[in-house]
Parts: structure tokens; C-alpha cells; sequence
């Protein structure tokens, strides 16, 4: 007898896979000017974020509110190596100590601060965005599971150090750019960001990365780890009582989304050539809860869309309606977790899926996830 | 860092900043009652609190223009008629958001958690929309101006004070619905077993819609106390939702006094050290003493031990 | 009583827990032999569930030593309880909703229990042909595929009790296994306990006599937090403080 779930891929998640390649890789770069191509690579770098909550808080019941806090340390590592590359002395010579980013220079900064050296390294870099958000995570993660706080209390923790961080970022202007963040970045190596030849290639290689993570992603649901985390949701206390130690399945698998976040910041600070601490703090901490939770909290492909989607209405919503904007985002935290709490995936699931089979006459899986209830 | 000032000086600043640290612990109080009792009580997580605050504030605004423009000669008193009606406009929509939200996620905390940072959003854009993306403050009556000069070098203003009296009263009031009331016993008994509660003949829905909307209803009155010491604007209740819900949480979520003790000690501690560091480092040293704390105690101060 | 046998698999010495000030278990002293099933009854509050909580790292105990084959289990992680030897049962039926009886008896299999054994877990052979056995001995090898959610009250209890017995546990602890069973499947139940204490050792709680008279080796009463008396089944039931307990003053 072959069980489904044991498999990596079931036809059905093939087909997922296979549409959503194909929308990111073919349709969207065919269908979009690279202006509009650039914002839709921005909103992919979000949907990082959304897959690591889907596997914190779908599959395993841990609601982080402060997963901007990963994001923006993978962004600003990655800032930070590009301003350095930005600041030679000749470009800088005008300020009072050539050689040092220009916000040190206007905040009175003779030198570079110690932490800031090793950021002139692209190999330390690349390791730094996703160590530093992971070892983070790992200290949050250690701290509060192992004291078995979770739930709301953890959402207000880590909240609380979404608000911390921006405080912290806006407050050391001298060391982070404060409130602008940390802007004009040019080059990688050498190679010009900021061309739209530069701005296609990230696209293509972010979403090679996103669908890494969602292959990784994946494999950990599909894996024995990925039941776990849906029997610890249900019944810890019974996962416990089998013999696992439970905090550390809860602190591996957040590192994990904290490790997404990182990439994603770091893909963001490439793509859109800024990193600012309103992408840290609590708004848009909470906004990326909505993107997961509206493709659907259970699904990484979910995920994605909800992403895309969200981030796009926010843009053509604020541009043409900015009043507007608020009301929908504010309408559509409540409708989802009052109409849709399985999100896009689950109206999928639950109302398309099983026509499509019809048509089709096949069984593409039409009974699958009857009911999985949300996670509390 | 002390060198360079005077010991009668130090003592001066200690005092004042003092001083300054029981405002700010007033205003602290003043905002996680409301969130005591609907958190602490009935574990309903409400990001909308702050929005609350602000409706109250702007009742309050309403009422201080209604007054200058046809009551002026009573104008030093529309600040109670004003605290009145901010209760009941904050408590009012508080019932409604109970009745058509709230009730229908009791057993999904987190999901409320979010349907209510939604319903603030909303709130926002409705303040900015009706009110104004800029801040108004309102005209405080004279006998509010001005401070009181208890020595040569401390001085104390008397809205402070105002706001202290008031904090110090609705805490009372508060005490009295919970501890004192049957309606309180009934929220406590609900709190504690919510299908016992039921079984006894206590309207759960019914106490629940009504909890919720007088912690409402208390934020709606903290709102209004706000406008005598800083104005208001739309987003104005965001910035002190993290700080409210650390209050509480660090208290002990269950526990009023706690709420009281830790909203003290994190007033004073932020307060103090803002005269030292600059104002972002004191917060930001601030909450994260306080959030090391919850790591290390994540039950908060004040807690009672049970087998679960 | 002999303290220092070394045959005794679990010895419970001056067991106490105290929550803020009421002691729930009070100096609470037992012994349980290799392969004996012991039954804990007495009157509501006594303390039942709480020793078992006690002995498997749920419930912190205020003072006392528990050695299961003589390591300390109060310095122990739950986990580390288990892997030591020590299956526990709740009362209510835990299993996981979600997941399907195979798949509720595989997260049970011991083996794959740390992040990186579970990351890379392979359901083998082995492993099916283990949960097969298993499943037939609970009854439900015909439901592998079902999710739990939709199995019956009775069902349940026999998939938790089936969770553990995959673990293989020297020592299984069961919080009233046939409370809220039909006649046919508490029938059925105490035909699957009598198979399983064969080769391991139990601890039951359980309120229905008849049961208890069926599976008991000795029987332990409780009573506020303390033993009021043990020993046979038989003696127990004639003990007069054991009878003032239960019928009243």
C-alpha cells in the first residue's frame, strides 16, 4: 500500500510546482516591463518571508510578529557590504573622511566602526545573511521554547523585538543611516545593480533562490519533521510523551523561516538598492502574516500567490486610491481569518480542485485535505 | 556621568525626572487597564486597543470644540463631560466589534490577534479620513495650565497631576468591577472555567460582549486623559500598543496589580534613563530588560503556581 | 519495607508536590516490581494523576526521588523519561487528529527523535511491517489509512495505548484506559491490557472495580495525596480504612 504523504511529490504538488515555474520564470518576465518586473521580483522577496511562516505558524502553530526583524538583518548585511563598495575614497571624496559611508560622514563618524570591517567581504556577506538572522532566531528560539512560551506570547515577544530593532536601527543613525536607511547603492562587485539588464538578472536569480527555499521547504513538510509539527500543534504534550524533544523541533524550524527571511532581505536590498527600517518594524512584520495567511497558511505555494497577489494590490490600490489601501489591507486581515482562514489554497482545495477532477473525469487528488483546521 | 552636576542638582533631577516617570506610569496604567481586562481576563488579544484610546481621544476634541462654540461659559468643565462620552463611544464600538468579530474567536487567539490588527487599520483610515491625516490637540481648560513649584529648582505641572488623580481613580474603579462587583466575580469564574460558568446560569456571551466592551470603554476614557498632556492623531494609537501589551504581559497577564507594579517599574526605569542616554536608547534598553525578564519568567511578575 | 532491592524496577521514595502551599502528593512512597501491573485507585483528588505526572517529568516535583532502574528521573527531560523506558497514557485520548493511524504509529516508531533523525527518516521495511504488528494487536489494521479524527472514542484509546507499544516501554503508565468505553470495548480493552503487561511492567489508574480485580497484581489506594493502603486486591477491598474512605464518614 503506497501512502501519499510519504512521497516528496505527489502529482498534484508536481502541478503546483510546474504552474507557479512557470508563471514566475515565463509568464511574468514575458508579460511585464522590467520596471513592473523589478516591483514583482520586490514582492517575491516577500513571499521568503510567507513560506517560513507558512512552516512556523501553518504547519507548526508558532505565529511570529517579528519576521521583518530577519528580513531586515539579512537586507542590511547585504546593505552594508554595498555601501562599502559604494563608499570607495574616490567617490567620497568630498566628505571630511573620504572612504566611510556618507551617513557616517554626516553623523560626525571618523571611522568605520569594527562591526562594519567584515562587510568588505562578499563571502562573509553571503554567509552573514543568513547566519546572523539564524543565529537571531536561535537565541529567541532557545530562550522562549525551551521555557515552553508560545502562542500569543510569542507573537508579542517577538513582536516587541520588531519594535526594538526599528527603535535601535532609527536611533544609531551614525551607524545604520537611521530612518533613511541605507540608500545609493551601486555596484556588486563591480557589476552595476542598477541597470534593467542587472535588475532581470536578480530577478531570475531571486526566484531561482525562492524556489530553493521551496523545494527545502518541501522537503521538511514531507519529511517525518513535517508530520511533527502537525502532531505538536495538535498535541505537544502526547509529540513529548513519544520521546522528542519538542523545543528543539520548534527552534530548528524557526531558524529555518528566519534563514528565508534573511535571503529574502538580502534579495530585496539587491533588487529595489535600499534597505530602511520600515521594512523591519511591526507593520511590516504583521503585513507579511497576511501575505502567508492569505494564499493560505498551510500552503508554501500558497504562499507565494499570496505575496504576489497582496503586494500587487497594494501597489495599484496606492497608487490610484491611497485612501483605499488601508481599508482593503484592514478588510482583508478580518476576511481571511473569518471567511478564508485556509486562504487561497484552501478556497483551491475546497472549491476548485474537486471541479477541475470533474472536468477531467481524473483524480487529481480531489479528496485531499478535507478539512485541516487552522492552527490556533 | 554624574560629575558634572551638583549633588543638590542630582537630587533635583532625580526628582523631576521622577516626576516625569509617574506621568508616564499614569499614562502607562491608563492604558493597560482596558488591556487587563480584555487580555488579562478574557486572553483575547486586541490590536485594536490603541484605536480605542484614540476614538476616546477625539470624542474629547469634539467635545472641547462643542463647548468653546456654545457653551464657553462652562468650558473649564467639559473635560468630565468629555471623559463620559469618550467611555461611551469607545464602549459602544467595543460591544459592536464583540458581537460582530470577537465572539466568533475565542478559541483562536491568534487569529484574533490579526482580525483585530485589521479592524485598527480600518480605524485608522476612518480617523484620517474624517479627522484629518494631521494631529489636533485640544484646548485645555486654565485651571489645568501652569505647574506647581514645590521647590526653586522642581517644578510640577498640574495636568500631570490631573492625569495622575485620574489614573489613580479609574485604577480604583476598576479594582471595584473586578474584585468587588458580582459582575466581576462572574468575569473571574469565566476566565477560569468558561463551561462551569455557563452550567452555573452565567450569561458567558453576554458578560463577555460586556467585558470587553468596558475595557473598551476604559481605553476610550485613557484616550481622552491623553489630550491633556499631547495630541492626537490618527496612528497615534500603534505607537504605544507594544509598550501596553508588555506592560501587561510583564505584570503578569492575569493580575491587576501586577499591571500596576510593572507598569511602575517600566515607567520609572525608561524615565530615569532617558535623562542619561537619548530617548531611543532608554526605550530601547528598556524593552529589552523587559523582554529578557519574560524570557526568563515568561509568566510575568505576579502569577499563581497550578497543575495544569 | 525492603528499600534496597535492586529487582524493583521503579522506586517512588518520599514523593511530595506542593502547588503554592496545597501538597497534592505528600511523601508518597511505592515500589513496582519487573513485569507487575500495579493499580492506582482512590477516591477524586486523591493525587492519582499527578504521581504519574510526577514520574514522567510533567508535573516538577517539590521533593522526593523517583529511579526508574536506577537513574533519577526527576533530573530528567520528558523525553529523556521516555527514552529511558517510561510510556505514559493520558486520560483523555491524545492522538494526532490530523494525521492517519499509520502515520499517528510512525511519529511514535523510536527511531529518527532528534531534528536531524527526523529530517531524514526513511519508512522502511522495517518500520511498515512493525506498525502492521502493532496496529493488529490494537484492532485496527484495517483503519492504517484513516484519519484519526474520524476514529471512535474507544478507537482512539486503543491508537494512543498502540502509540506507546511501538515504543516497546519497560514501564507503561495508563490514566484510566477504559473510561468512556462501550461493554464491547472495555471487554476488548482489558483483553489487549492482559496481553500487554505479559512482558513489561504497568501502573493503571482506574475507577471500575471489576476491571481492576481482572488485570491487578497489587493495588495502591490514595487518598489525599498519600498512601492509605496496598497490597492484593482482595486485602485492599477489606482494609476498613479503604472502605471509611470510599463510603464515607
Amino acid at each position: 500500500m503506497e501512502r501519499s504523504s510519504n512521497r516528496l511529490f505527489t502529482t498534484q504538488d508536481i502541478l503546483g510546482f510546474a504552474v507557479l515555474a512557470v508563471i514566475i520564470f515565463i509568464v511574468l518576465p514575458m508579460a511585464l516591463d522590467s520596471f513592473r518586473l523589478n516591483l514583482f521580483g520586490k514582492y517575491l522577496t516577500y513571499a521568503f518571508v510567507a513560506v517560513g511562516l507558512v512552516l512556523c505558524w501553518g504547519a507548526g502553530g508558532i505565529l511570529s510578529l517579528g519576521q521583518g526583524v530577519f528580513f531586515g538583518l539579512g537586507g542590511y548585511c547585504m546593505a552594508m557590504f554595498l555601501k562599502l563598495e559604494a563608499s570607495t575614497p574616490k567617490n567620497t571624496a568630498i566628505q571630511s573622511t573620504p572612504g566611510i559611508p556618507d551617513f557616517m560622514d554626516w553623523n560626525q563618524l571618523t571611522a568605520l566602526p569594527w562591526w562594519w570591517e567584515p562587510f568588505n567581504s562578499l563571502f562573509f556577506t553571503m554567509i552573514a545573511v543568513v547566519a546572523v538572522p539564524v543565529v537571531f532566531a536561535l537565541i529567541i528560539g532557545v530562550a522562549m521554547f525551551r521555557r515552553r512560551v508560545g502562542g500569543v506570547y510569542f507573537a508579542i515577544i517577538t513582536q516587541a523585538f520588531a519594535a526594538i530593532l526599528t527603535i535601535l536601527i532609527i536611533g544609531q543613525q551614525g551607524f545604520t543611516g537611521g530612518v533613511n536607511g541605507i540608500t545609493d547603492l551601486r555596484t556588486l562587485h563591480g557589476w552595476d545593480i542598477r541597470t534593467n539588464d542587472a535588475k532581470e538578472v536578480l530577478y531570475f536569480v531571486n526566484a531561482g533562490l525562492l524556489f530553493a527555499c521551496l523545494l527545502i521547504a518541501q522537503f521538511v513538510r514531507k519529511s517525518k519533521l513535517g508530520r511533527l509539527l502537525i502532531a505538536m500543534r495538535d498535541q505537544e504534550d502526547r509529540v513529548r510523551f513519544s520521546g522528542y524533544d519538542v523545543a528543539s523541533f520548534k527552534i530548528f524550524i524557526f531558524c529555518l523561516g528566519a534563514a528565508f527571511a534573511g535571503i529574502g532581505g538580502a534579495m530585496f536590498t539587491l533588487q529595489v538598492g535600499f534597505m530602511s527600517p520600515t521594512l523591519v518594524g511591526i507593520v511590516p512584520s504583521i503585513e507579511m502574516v497576511i501575505f502567508c495567511a492569505v494564499g493560505g497558511r498551510l500552503s508554501i505555494l500558497g504562499a507565494v500567490y499570496g505575496a504576489l497577489l497582496v503586494n500587487w494590490a497594494k501597489t495599484s490600490l496606492s497608487e490610484s486610491f491611497p485612501e483605499l489601501w488601508l481599508l482593503g489591507l484592514g478588510g482583508l486581515f478580518i476576511a481571511v481569518v473569518m471567511v478564508f482562514p485556509n486562504g487561497l489554497a484552501g478556497v483551491y482545495a475546497e472549491h476548485i480542485a474537486p471541479r477541475l477532477s470533474g472536468l477531467f473525469g481524473g483524480k487529481t487528488g480531489a479528496a485531499k485535505s478535507p478539512k485541516e483546521t487552522p492552527a490556533e | 556621568m554624574f560629575s558634572d552636576y551638583s549633588m543638590s542638582e542630582l537630587g533635583a533631577i532625580f526628582a523631576m525626572q521622577g516626576f516625569a516617570g509617574l506621568i508616564l506610569f499614569s499614562v502607562f496604567v491608563l492604558m493597560a487597564l482596558g488591556l487587563a481586562i480584555i487580555f488579562g481576563q478574557m486572553g483575547v488579544i486586541n490590536m485594536a486597543h490603541g484605536e480605542f484610546m484614540i476614538l476616546g481621544a477625539y470624542v474629547t476634541y469634539l467635545t472641547s470644540n462643542l463647548f468653546a462654540a456654545w457653551l464657553p461659559g462652562v468650558f473649564g468643565m467639559y473635560f468630565f463631560v468629555a471623559m463620559i462620552l469618550a467611555f461611551i463611544a469607545s464602549g459602544a464600538l467595543g460591544l459592536f466589534i464583540e458581537w460582530a468579530m470577537i465572539r466568533h474567536l475565542y478559541k483562536r487567539p491568534l487569529d484574533t490577534l490579526l482580525a483585530t490588527w485589521g479592524l485598527s487599520l480600518i480605524l485608522q483610515q476612518v480617523y484620517r479620513s474624517v479627522f484629518g491625516a494631521r494631529e489636533v490637540g485640544v484646548s485645555i481648560p486654565d485651571w489645568m495650565m501652569g505647574s506647581l513649584p514645590v521647590t526653586d529648582m522642581i517644578e510640577v505641572p498640574i495636568n500631570g497631576i490631573f492625569v495622575m488623580v485620574l489614573a489613580t481613580g479609574i485604577s480604583l474603579a476598576v479594582y471595584y468591577m473586578m474584585f468587588r462587583s458580582s459582575w466581576g466575580l462572574q468575569v473571574r469564574a469565566i476566565s477560569q472555567n468558561r463551561v462551569m460558568a455557563d452550567a452555573v446560569g452565567i450569561n458567558t456571551a453576554w458578560t463577555d460582549r460586556l467585558t470587553f466592551g468596558i475595557g473598551c470603554g476604559v481605553a476610550g476614557v485613557a484616550g481622552s486623559a491623553f489630550t491633556m498632556i499631547g495630541s492626537t492623531g490618527p496612528t497615534a494609537g500603534q505607537l504605544y500598543i507594544v509598550d501596553t501589551f508588555l506592560v501587561v504581559v510583564f505584570g503578569g497577564a492575569a493580575s491587576l496589580l501586577g499591571t500596576i507594579a510593572s507598569a511602575f517599574s517600566i515607567s520609572q526605569a525608561q524615565s530615569i534613563m532617558e535623562f542619561f542616554l537619548s530617548g531611543s536608547m532608554a526605550k530601547v534598553l528598556t524593552l529589552l530588560v523587559v523582554v529578557g525578564i519574560l524570557m526568563i519568567r515568561p509568566q510575568g511578575l505576579f502569577t499563581l503556581k497550578l497543575r495544569k | 519495607m525492603n528499600m534496597q532491592n535492586p529487582n524493583f524496577l521503579l522506586m517512588v521514595e518520599g514523593l511530595t508536590v506542593s502547588f503554592d502551599g496545597f501538597k497534592a502528593v505528600n511523601d508518597l512512597s511505592f515500589y513496582v516490581e519487573p513485569n507487575e501491573c500495579r493499580v492506582i485507585i482512590g477516591p477524586n483528588g486523591a493525587g492519582k494523576t499527578t504521581v504519574l505526572d510526577l514520574i514522567c517529568g510533567r508535573t516538577k516535583a517539590t521533593a522526593g526521588s523517583v529511579k526508574f532502574k536506577d537513574k533519577e528521573l526527576l533530573a530528567m527531560r520528558e523525553d529523556q523519561i521516555v527514552h529511558a523506558g517510561v510510556g505514559r497514557k493520558f486520560q483523555t485520548p491524545s492522538v494526532y487528529e490530523d494525521l492517519t493511524v499509520f502515520e499517528n504509529l510512525e511519529l511514535s516508531y523510536p527511531k529518527g527523535h532528534s531534528v536531524f533523525g527526523a529530517l531524514t527518516f526513511r519508512r522502511d521495511a522495517n518500520v511498515k511491517a512493525r506498525i502492521k504488528e502493532i496496529a493488529e494487536t490494537i484492532f485496527l489494521e484495517d483503519l492504517l489509512d484513516e484519519k484519526a479524527a474520524y476514529l471512535s472514542h474507544g478507537q482512539k484509546q486503543w491508537l494512543e495505548i498502540g502509540m506507546l507499544l511501538i515504543q516497546d516501554p519497560e514501564l507503561l503508565m495508563l490514566d484510566e484506559p477504559v473510561a468512556g468505553m462501550s461493554v464491547a470495548e472495555r471487554k476488548k480493552t482489558a483483553e489487549l491490557l492482559r496481553r500487554i503487561v505479559e512482558d513489561r511492567s504497568v501502573i493503571v489508574i482506574e475507577h471500575d472495580m471489576g476491571f481492576v480485580a481482572d488485570i491487578a497484581t497489587r493495588v495502591t489506594v490514595l487518598h489525599q495525596g498519600k498512601t492509605l493502603s496496598e497490597g492484593s486486591m482482595e486485602r485492599v477491598q477489606n482494609d476498613p480504612k479503604v472502605i471509611e474512605v470510599y463510603l464515607g464518614h
